[in-house]
């Protein structure tokens, strides 16, 4: 009896995993990236683009950077495309990534209602901008989720030389970009965005961008491959060939190539 | 006009145009869900039919456990099963994270203790009505079970709708172990969150509309069926 039952449920679970996993002709990679570069719609662009040319399928999981470092950590993606570049040496350091390459970058804005209370619009540099909020206690939305935006926004307020610990108009919503900027709006709250999930973020009622353009607010992505030593399952062939194909001249033009309205989101970095 | 005409004319006009998109993504959920139902059924009913009718010492300790276990946080089944399924887990070698598998597996944990606690029920309360017959039959209690749940079936149509209800509903589960992975694990509560994501308000609520409908025709179906087997053999 219980032996037929097992045996049963062995069969079972044979055929829903028949069903369900379409059949795949080429190979397929899993590419742990951040929500920024898939909610911009970037990957939707550029992707099609290199799975014709190489053949390979590649599967989004759209998380923050840390978030996506762990996953890499654990040996749950072939490829990471993130943007904390101290963490992303960490990683190689660490020995759980390799073949780390820079891809391309953006920037970050600092978003807020059009009203600006605190008056950003009129700040030296992003320090300042950053000190000025802190100054007039106008609320913030943090990302509070260790992604590449979180780490970004820490060092302004370390810089500015504020210390959030208690602050009631700081809230942090351990969430991604997209919720973060649905809360901002909502509360009429500052915050930092990258220019990416921004550009194609639909439900802005009163938020605009209110500074940007220091070049500490530059934001840049980084490749690399889950190291196949550490394990052995990684899709070392394929996810090479894709680090190769994004950080190439056509890899280049594919994201230069992206654009919402007539505004390009990301710029390539050539070598 | 405002968001809510705005959502639901999104919605009709999703439906009405059978965008190809959507309609995949409603394949997927359909499929996955399904499926976990299809297993929380094999499992569930046979457990709480068991748990119904059995008198063991521990037993009101496991029906207390079993309730419980109705509000089972979806994130952690998606957490523990995502530990699992890790590359770095006990079950990394079968390297079924982030696949459709996966979410099957997750919901199948999700609604299984679900549909059994509601058996449970059915099968005790029916098992207190029969309890004499079955005594002076002498049915071995694996053979009371065997009637009972065939003489419930149609009450517990009930559990395995609320399994179909949580599995085709919960976004937590199937965001962490599938990953929401665009044309291979999106269901319909992974767009949702999706669009919601990106500031796409209007649409959101148009899939979650579509959801709803598509649940709607199932449990539609499920009434159907009930009175037409009821009518051929009661």
């Amino acid at each position: 009896m219980a032996n037929g039952l097992l045996k049963f449920l062995g069969c079972a679970a044979v055929s829903v995993m028949a069903w369900v996993s379409p059949a795949q002709a080429g190979e397929t990679i899993v590419l742990a990236s951040t929500t920024s570069t898939e909610q911009s719609g970037l990957f939707n662009f550029i992707l099609p683009i290199f799975e014709k040319d190489s053949g390979i399928a590649v599967k989004v999981v759209a998380l923050g950077t840390g978030q996506a470092l762990d996953v890499g950590r654990r040996g749950d993606a072939d490829v990471l495309l993130v943007h904390d570049r101290a963490a992303e040496d960490k990683f190689v350091q660490d020995g759980f990534g390799v073949d780390r390459k820079d891809v391309m970058y953006n920037d970050f804005v600092l978003v807020g209602p059009a009203a600006d209370a605190a008056g950003v619009k009129g700040a030296r540099d992003a320090t300042d901008a950053f000190a000025r909020i802190a100054r007039k206690g106008s609320p913030w939305v943090s990302r509070g989720d260790r992604s590449g935006t979180h780490a970004a926004e820490l060092r302004f307020w370390g810089s500015a030389g504020v210390e959030l610990k208690g602050q009631p108009w700081y809230k942090e919503a351990g969430a991604g970009m997209g919720p973060t900027l649905n809360m901002a709006a909502g509360m009429g709250a500052y915050t930092l965005a990258d220019r990416g999930t921004w550009a194609s973020f639909k439900n802005r009622q009163d938020l605009a961008i209110l500074y940007a353009g220091d070049p500490k607010l530059y934001n840049p992505y980084g490749v690399m491959l889950v190291n196949p030593a550490r394990h052995p399952h990684v899709k070392k062939g394929a996810g090479e060939k894709f680090i190769q194909w994004i950080t190439s001249a056509e890899g280049r033009r594919a994201i230069s190539a992206y654009k919402i309205g007539n505004e390009q989101l990301f710029y390539p970095l050539s070598r | 006009m405002n968001a809510f005409s705005l959502a639901i004319s999104e919605a009709f006009a999703l439906l009405a145009g059978f965008d190809h998109r959507v309609a995949e993504i409603v394949g997927l959920s359909l499929q996955v869900s399904g499926l976990a139902v299809l297993l929380g059924t094999l499992i569930g009913l046979p457990l709480g039919a068991c748990l119904g009718v059995g008198r063991f010492r521990g037993r009101q300790l496991l029906v207390i456990a079993l309730n419980g276990c109705m509000g089972l946080p979806s994130v952690v089944v998606g957490v523990v099963v995502y530990l699992l399924l890790s590359r770095s887990g006990p079950l990394g070698d079968l390297g079924l994270l982030y696949s459709p598998t996966a979410m099957v597996l997750a919901q199948t944990v999700l609604v299984a203790p679900l549909m059994a606690a509601i058996a449970r029920q059915t099968i005790e309360d029916a098992w207190h009505d029969y309890e004499e017959e079955f005594r002076v039959l002498r049915l071995r209690w694996i053979d009371s079970v065997r009637v009972l749940l065939h003489d419930c079936r149609h009450s517990l149509l009930v559990a395995v709708l609320a399994g179909l209800g949580r599995a085709m509903s919960e976004v937590g589960a199937v965001m962490i172990v599938g990953g929401n992975i665009d044309r291979s694990t999106r269901t319909m509560t992974t767009a949702i969150a999706l669009e919601t994501s990106k500031g796409d308000l209007p649409l959101a609520v148009a899939l979650g509309l579509v959801l709803l409908a598509v649940i709607l025709v199932l449990n539609g179906l499920a009434l159907v069926v009930r009175q037409w087997a009821m009518r051929r053999y009661a």
